[in-house]
This record gives C-alpha cells, structure tokens and sequence, in this order.
C-alpha cells in the first residue's frame, strides 16, 4: 500500500521548498558572491580568487580564527569535565536534591546568549570590583579590559552555561549502564574510581564522541555571548570568526570579501563535523 | 557502611557548593536590580540597604515590555507551528515511501545540517530582501528552513516504530493519506512534537542574530533584541540595566518551572538521537 507519487510531494513540498530558498539557493549564491565585489546592492566587479588571496594576509581575521580555535579548546575541556562531573554527581541517587540540582546546573541553558552575556558583564565589572576590594586580590581587577581576562570572562561564561547541557546528554547514558555490573563489581571489591574506570566509562564512551564534538560546533559558532559580553574590545583583540564575518559584511559592507570569510568558515564546521560523524560511526561499530 | 554515609555526604556538600556557585551571578543581578546606582558602585555584594522597587517600572517602560514580549510569543509560536505541521508531514511521507529518491531527500536534509547559519546569512538576507519579506512570515519561513532537518529526523525516527499495518488499516477503512496523517500518525507523534517544540522554542525565544537582520524596526523588537539596545542605552545605569534583565529573564524562569521535565527530556532526546 505505496503512497501516491502525487500526495508524496504534496507533504514533502513545504519542507523542500523552505530548504531551497533558506539555504541551498544562498549557499550557491553565497560561493558566487565570494569571487566578486559585492556591497550589499549590486555586484560591481568579479575579481575571482582575490577575496580569498587577500585573507591570507588579512591579520585581523587570522587572530579571529585563532581566538576562535583557543577559546574552542578551552570550553571544550572545560565544558566535558565539568558537565561529566555533574552528571556523575547528580546520578549518585544520594538524597532528594539530586533533581534540584540538576535543574539549577541546566538552567543558563534556556537563556539567551545576550542576556547571560550582559549579566556576566555585570558579574566582572562590578562583582569582581566588590571582590576585589573585599579580598585585596589583584586577581578580580580590571576584567575584560584586556585580551586575556576577555579571553578566559568568554570561557567562562561559555563553561557555566553548557555544562548544564552536557550533563543532560551524559546523564542519559549513565541511566543505561545496567545496574547488575555495577552491583556485580562492587561484590568483587571494586571501588568507586574502579566502578567509573572499568565499568561506566567504557559504557558511556559514545556520549563522549556526541558531546564533544556537539561542544566543538557551538564554540566555534558562537556569536551574542561574545557581542554582548566583550563586544569583541579591546580593539577588537576578543573578536571571533562568526563576528569578524559579521563586522566586515554589515559594518564596513564588504559583503563579497566577508562571504569569502564565511565560505572558509564552512568548510572548517563543516569538516569538524564530517570528522565526527565519521568518529560516531565507527564507535558505533565497535560497541 | 559508615564510609558510605561519609561519601554520600561529601557528595552532598559538593552539590550544594556547585549549585549555590550556578545561581550565584542570578543572584547577584537580582539582588542588584533593587538597589540605587551609587549603592551598587558602593557595595554590589551586600544585600541592599534601602529595598527600592523603583528601577523596575522604568525598566518595564523602556523595554517597552508588553510589546516585545508579545512579540516574541507572537514569531516563536507562529515559527513553531509551521515547522511542527510541515516537518511531521515531510517525514511521514519520507518514512512510509521507502524509495531512492525517499533515500537522496533524507541525504539532502542530513547534509544541509552541516551549514553554519553565518556562511549563508549575507545571500539569505538579500534574497529575502529583494522580495520584501525582511519580515515575520519571511522569518518564520527562515526558520522552518533552518530548522527542518533536525525535526525530520526526530519525527522520522519515531515513525518507523509505528507500525505500517496501522497505515493499512485506515486505508481499507476508507482513511485517506491526509487523515492518516491527521487523525493517527500526528496523536502518536505526541512525544516527539514535545520535543520538537522544546528544542525550537528555546532557539527562537532567545535567537538574536537572525531576528537582527530580518525585524530591526520599531514595534517588531523581540525581547533579546529589545534588551540589546536597552543595555546599550543604560550600560552606565546599571540599576535601570540589571531590572531589565530580570524581567528579560521571568517569563524563562516561570516556564521552566512547570515544565522542566520536558524540557530536560527534550533536551536529551533531541541531542542523543
């Protein structure tokens, strides 16, 4: 009892056509405009692999990636650590609170990325400055007026918001590690760093994969954390990728040279992610 | 058994210490939000000492809150239920035509997550532009493009559990494919569509980048749009700011409170699967 072709299409039509014109269309004509010089109005030249010739000695750009791929780095290990951490804390089932905390570490998850931004603006002006003179340490002054107290304000804020959410995806394996071999390796005198070890860890191996590349995707893609919090000052020293696109296109209107940017940004995501699915795969294989 | 007790006590300590560390900057700007200016310069710590209420009517006029906030149910909503009707649909009809083109579709969608919305957002806003839809419908009709694959494969995944026998059934009934659809598949879907909704809503309430280049007009503002202006006028009245981020953040926080169960499951879902 096959569908007929002509419902078929009917109920596949508004997903498909929603694809074409959001994203397949922009895409083509993305890569197009990236070969000529473009101002937001019309197309005044095509200058072929210029664009692209001229990113490589473009310096700003250049530190954007980099920052972008430090502060990746950084959020990465610290988001996995911590949100593992958590979830190992919360899944212990040793008193009623468990589900409130769980609760409390998700919860910079459902706020948008401006507003954390400007509440942990407020955290490093001005309840640092409190600390600051509360403790005498020099350690709480003069946040996010330099690159690299804007730098580690970012990861951070990135670490306190996403761990929340990787813990969720933990949790969900920890639940399904089968309760009869924790059991059976505490009657052999396994403790609890070699219950986690032994037992656990080897179990929730594919949430490793998933989270970790899940984390990779979202730093490199974040762009209201860090306008709202650093604005990318000082001098544009904290700037990343998504924003250095966004500056170079809608501020300076150099929308030809900027999709050229957002083109290199693609392919890097993109194969960050190919490299994942390929990594996901073969865990799946092996399990 | 006593080390045990000691451990589950040790455990318990750590989660109280991590927890109050999570609520801590919450705190913080709440605590904030009911102080003058020159208090909060003085002391951003201590409670306050003169409990003011004042900073809040102000915010709440500034925000222009009524407005911005119907605003943002009015494009998460509309949003929502587009994708959630044309996304089950499509996947209906993908899991129940089991062909090579069936096959080259769901490739198509898988391949199409791969694209980082910057890397398209210069061509797709002039496009949009050039047929006048730098508007709601043109937003929501972005979104549901944005968002399909990923709601496609959680509906997908949920129908193939569903028996074709079913589809079967109906149709010797006399059902045709779209009560099918309507009457059987979108009740069983139940599950799914809350997690559809979950993960969109969250996206689309706090989305700032995408609403900035498509709705930045006077009376269309969503709430994060609102409040990134209102903190650019206002980030040396921190008093007048902090108020504004707690009446940006209430309507999450309430929400969250009756619903986090499924919010949490939706979260999980959607991220495993």
């Amino acid at each position: 009892m096959k569908f007929r072709q002509s419902t078929y299409w009917l109920f596949l039509l508004p997903c498909l056509l929603a694809i074409t014109i959001v994203i397949i269309y922009p895409f083509l004509q993305g890569v197009y405009f990236s070969f000529t010089e473009y101002n937001g109005f019309q197309i005044t030249e095509f200058v072929g692999l210029s664009n692209y010739r001229q990113l490589l000695s473009d310096q700003n750009f250049l530190n954007s990636l980099s920052f972008t791929a430090r502060f990746s780095i950084a959020s990465i290990v610290g988001i996995n650590v911590m949100g593992l951490g958590l979830a190992l804390l919360v899944t212990q089932k040793t008193s009623k609170l468990s589900t409130i905390f769980r609760t409390i570490y998700f919860m910079p998850n459902l706020i948008g990325g401006i507003i954390l931004g400007f509440i942990w603006q407020f955290i490093y002006l001005r309840a640092f400055d409190g600390l600051a003179q509360l403790t005498g340490w020099d350690f709480f002054s003069g946040w996010l007026a330099d690159t690299e107290t804007g730098f580690w304000g970012l990861v951070i804020l990135f670490v306190w918001q996403m761990s929340g959410y990787i813990m969720v995806i933990y949790i969900s394996f920890l639940n399904n590690v089968p309760q009869e071999l924790l059991e059976a390796s505490t009657i052999d005198g396994a403790n609890a760093w070699q219950r986690f070890m032994h037992v656990k860890f080897p179990l929730i191996a594919p949430a490793f994969t998933i989270s970790l590349f899940l984390t990779l995707s979202n730093a490199f893609k974040v762009y209201d954390q860090n306008m709202a919090l650093t604005g990318g000052g000082p001098f544009g020293s904290t700037e990343m990728v998504t924003m250095n696109i966004y500056n170079t296109a809608f501020m300076t209107r150099q929308m030809g040279y900027a999709q050229a940017k957002a083109v290199i940004f693609l392919i890097i995501v993109a194969s960050l992610s190919v490299i994942q699915i390929y990594f996901t795969r073969k865990r799946e294989v092996d399990m | 058994m006593k080390k045990k007790r000691y451990a589950t006590f040790s455990f318990l300590i750590i989660g109280i210490l991590t927890s109050l560390l999570w609520i801590y900057p919450f705190y913080l700007v709440i605590v904030n939000s009911f102080k003058t200016r020159g208090e909060i310069f003085r002391s951003p710590l201590n409670l306050p000492i003169d409990f003011i209420l004042d900073n809040y009517p102000v915010a709440f006029a500034r925000l222009e809150f009524v407005q911005s906030f119907y605003n943002s149910a009015l494009v998460t909503s509309g949003s929502i239920v587009l994708i959630v009707f044309c996304t089950s649909m499509a996947a209906y009809a993908l899991s129940r035509r089991p062909s090579k083109t069936s096959s080259v579709i769901y490739f198509l969608f898988a391949i199409l997550m791969l694209v980082p919305f910057q890397s398209i957002m210069i061509p797709l806003v002039a496009i949009f532009g050039a047929v006048d839809m730098l508007n709601r419908t043109g937003l929501a009709i972005m979104y549901l493009g944005l968002g399909s694959s990923l709601a496609i494969f959680l509906y997908f995944g949920a129908l193939r559990g569903i028996p074709k026998a079913l589809d079967e059934a109906a149709i010797m009934d006399g059902c045709n494919r779209f009560q099918i659809y309507w009457y059987i598949m979108l009740p069983m879907l139940k599950p799914t569509t809350v997690t559809v909704i979950v993960l969109n809503a969250i996206w689309f309430w706090n989305d700032y980048l995408l609403p900035s280049l498509v709705i930045n007009r006077p009376g269309m503002h969503t709430i994060p749009l609102k409040t990134f202006y209102f903190f650019g006028e206002y980030s040396r009245q921190w008093n007048l700011a902090l108020a504004g981020l707690v009446l940006a953040i209430i309507p999450i926080i309430i929400l969250y409170m009756f619903l986090q169960k499924y919010i949490i499951k939706g979260i999980s879902d959607g991220s495993v699967k």
